[in-house]
């Protein structure tokens, strides 16, 4: 039998979140796809249309899961691509940072954004 | 008893033409993901101009869908997330031990099945594009 091969550090806990928050994504990305191309197409959206559907809380709710563990399966797959190419050291180091500095910097404009498209902030 | 086949490494892309279907999926799953947290980052970039008035976000929006080249971008993007999609799928029962043996033909399926997607999906994606 084959060996068993992974890129990531075997049972780690960012190997195990990027698997959770990857099968989480396979349903959002495929909704989010159906929903603004294909139910309402994109070429039609409105502010009124975004913020009729962010006011619905469990579609906000799904909005901002989907915002944070897209970050985080990103961001982790670049780290992790880059680490795999060799990244070692001081520069492993910064460019971790910079990651996590780049994802936060994301998370909270996209969540400041959300509140405004659903009202609570204008 | 487990084996291990010395293909070389993947980095060497001048040899290319020796590439397994495996070596083929790594490196597609990898371009599809810095092309998906790529547009992640232009993505919120763009909704963000909700923040400054709601006509400003309709308008960005409508400017934006009405280039073809957007459009066209727009099915680019559709076929790296469904690749990326159903690529990650197999990887996810690799990773649980299914289907190992099989991972030449479901990664052969996933180009199939994405490419099927897309094909179907081209004319919602371009309507009144052109």
């Amino acid at each position: 039998m084959a060996e068993h091969y992974s890129s990531f550090e075997y049972k780690g806990t960012r190997w195990f979140l990027q698997r959770i928050t990857a099968v989480f994504l396979i349903g959002v990305l495929a909704f989010h796809f159906m929903l603004l191309h294909f139910v309402n197409h994109a070429a039609e959206v409105t502010f009124l249309g975004t913020q009729a559907r962010m006011q619905q809380v469990g579609y906000f709710g799904t909005m901002i899961a989907f915002l944070v563990t897209a970050t985080f399966h990103g961001v982790n797959g670049v780290y992790n691509a880059l680490v795999n190419q060799g990244l070692s050291g001081t520069r492993k180091t910064t460019v971790k940072w910079v990651l996590i500095v780049a994802s936060g910097v994301l998370i909270v404009q996209g969540i400041r954004t959300a509140l405004y498209m659903a009202g609570i902030i204008a | 008893m487990s084996q291990s086949y010395d293909r070389g490494t993947i980095e060497d892309f001048g040899r290319w033409k020796e590439f397994s279907a495996g070596m083929w999926a790594w490196i597609f799953h990898k371009f599809s993901g810095w092309v998906l947290i790529g547009y992640l980052f232009t993505h919120i970039a763009v909704l963000s101009t909700a923040t400054q008035s709601g006509t400003m976000y309709t308008q960005t929006i409508r400017g934006l869908e009405s280039l073809a080249i957007v459009r066209v971008l727009e099915v680019g993007l559709l076929a790296v997330a469904v690749f990326h999609i159903l690529n990650g799928v197999r990887l996810l029962f690799v990773d649980l031990g299914v289907g190992l043996e099989a991972q030449d033909k479901s990664f052969y399926a996933s180009l199939v099945v994405s490419a099927a997607i897309v094909i179907a999906s081209v004319p919602t994606f371009l309507a009144g594009a052109f």
